[in-house]
Parts: C-alpha cells; structure tokens; sequence
C-alpha cells in the first residue's frame, strides 16, 4: 500500500509523516509539489509546516502548487486525503475541506498536548481507534483556530463532518468555534486536523496514539484498492 | 497595451475576532493611547496590471483578490486605482 507525503518548499514535518506512514505498514515515499504525479499513492497526506513560508495566509499559495491538482483528482475518485496541521489549512484553502483556519484567539503560536474527542469511528482515518479513547496527541500551531459561520456550522455538524474535538483536561487550545480539531469533507475522505498524529507515532516520543489514524489510514487504503483496483 | 497600478487593501469582515488588532490595541497604553479602540489589522497589496482597457484590468484584479488575496469565508477587500507606480 503507497503513501504519498507532499513536500512543499516549507513543509518540515515531512519526514516525521514519512517515518509514521512506514511504522504503519506503508511503502510511502515524498513527493514534491512542483510536480503533479502521485507515483501511485493509494493515500497522500499534506504535512505540517510553512508551505510557501505560509505568505499571504496560511495554504493559500500552496493550493496552486502543481501537485494539488492530482491532489484534487486523487480526491475526486475516492482516494484519501490527510492533512495535518498546515496540511489542513491548505485543504480549507484549497476548498477540498469547509471552514478556515484562523490566528490562535490566544494571540500566541500554542504548543504541547492536547486531548481529542473521536467524534465518528466508521471514517477511513478512525475506523482502528477503539471505543471511548480519547487521543493524547501534540500541537504547534499559530493559526489553528476553527471557523465557519454558525449556519454552515450546524450544517458541518448535521452531516457528522466534525472528526476530532479538544477534550478536557487540557481543552480548546486556539479558539476554534465548538472545540473542533478536525473534519472530514462530505464524502469521508478527505480529512483534516491541526494536531500531529505524526509525532505521536512512539512511546519514547511521549505517546504514540497518532499510530491509531495512520494505521486506520493505510489500513483503509489497502482495503479500498483491494476493492476498486 | 496599457498598464493600471492597483491597491487591494485585505480586512477582516466585521464582526470576526482579529488577534492581530487586538494585539496591537493592547501595546496602546504603553504609548499613553488609550483613547484609541476597535483596531482591525488587514493587509495591504499593490500590484500592475497590463491590459488594454482598465475595466479588463479591474475584473482581473477582482477575481485574484477573491481566489487568492483574500479569502471571502472571513476577509473583506477593496480595489483601489493607483497612478502609475514601479
């Protein structure tokens, strides 16, 4: 099973998404932006970082690098889609995923561990967490704070496209509007979160809860290849 | 051909929370400015144009502001005619 892990120039948490996906059970490889081929990935994950030095706001340049246009395809038939943390703030600005990402409320770039809420377990990127676990995983991030407006909202809501929430002890750590920290787009796909699975990927590193989505992930993909070819 | 100077100036829509405005509203007694409020914080681009009439001009310069200067879920713009700049 292929993972494609996109690098934008900017992009560092690259290499950690690449070692996770490995851990997993993937055959992954990088892929540069600058050029639309996904070399066969089953699945292709959008990782953390600055991409394009995050100008003008965070994603918006990096959703017309060459590769987001197979990125879009890749989406259009079926294929999932992972973006962590600046991987979802281009997801959001790419428009392949609702809502925005925002300045931290805070007025600061938060960092540590946060709780998560799986609020849906028959998704492609939570089908392996068992019930009632919450996830312990990390956050480094300025703009991560969740926005849409409330009609849309309630909309995102109804249709259960909210993935992850912050949890207490720790809670909300940016602002975003009823705690979310994650949403998949309409056909469960393609999916988006501000905390790093990727750095939760060993005990040594403080937990390795991240494994549970990126075993879900390229578990789900083998599943879906094996189905559709 | 002909080439038109433009201004789009990027602000956050009334009524979202802006930080940044915020932040800045919170240095302002240090300076002995607390008589100043509600400070917003946008962004500011310029940029040429070529075309052979400034209305060609201004659509494409309304259409970047919409697909990429701004994002319309919580900026709003204005697009402003410059005299011929750089």
């Amino acid at each position: 099973m292929r993972v494609g892990v996109v690098v934008f120039p900017g992009s560092n948490c690259d290499r950690d998404a690449l070692h996770a996906a490995r851990l997993a059970g993937a055959d992954a490889q990088l892929l540069w932006h600058a050029e639309p081929d996904l070399h066969g990935a089953e699945a292709v994950i959008l990782p953390g970082g600055f991409a394009h030095g995050d100008y003008l706001r965070a994603g918006a340049i990096a959703r017309f690098s060459p590769i987001m246009g197979v990125v879009r395809e890749h989406a259009a038939r079926g294929g999932l889609v992972l973006g962590i943390c600046n991987g979802f703030q281009v997801l959001t600005e790419a428009g392949l995923l609702p809502g925005v990402l925002r300045r931290n409320t805070t007025l600061r770039f938060e960092h540590g561990w946060v709780r998560l809420s799986v609020e849906r377990r028959d998704t492609p990127f939570t089908r392996g967490v068992p019930e009632g676990t919450t996830l312990r995983l990390p956050i480094a991030h300025g703009e991560g704070s969740y926005y849409l407006p409330d009609v849309q909202l309630d909309a995102l809501e109804a249709a259960g496209q909210v993935l992850f929430r912050y949890a207490p002890p720790e809670g909300n750590p940016n602002g975003s509007l009823r705690d979310i920290a994650g949403v998949v787009d309409d056909g469960g796909r393609v999916c988006g979160l501000m905390p790093h699975p990727e750095r939760a990927s060993e005990q040594i590193l403080g937990s390795d809860d991240g494994m549970l989505l990126l075993r879900s992930l390229v578990e789900s993909a083998a599943w879906h290849e094996a189905l559709v070819g | 051909m002909a080439r038109f100077r433009f201004g789009v100036s990027v602000m956050p829509r009334d009524g979202i929370l802006d930080p940044q405005g915020r932040a800045v509203e919170a240095a302002l007694p240090q300076l002995g400015a607390d008589s100043v409020h509600d400070v917003r914080v946008g962004r500011r681009v310029e940029l040429n144009v070529e075309a052979t009439e400034e209305a060609h001009a201004r659509a494409l310069v309304e259409r970047l502001a919409a697909e990429l200067l701004a994002n319309p879920l919580v900026e709003r713009w204005h697009i402003e005619r410059l005299e011929a700049g750089p």
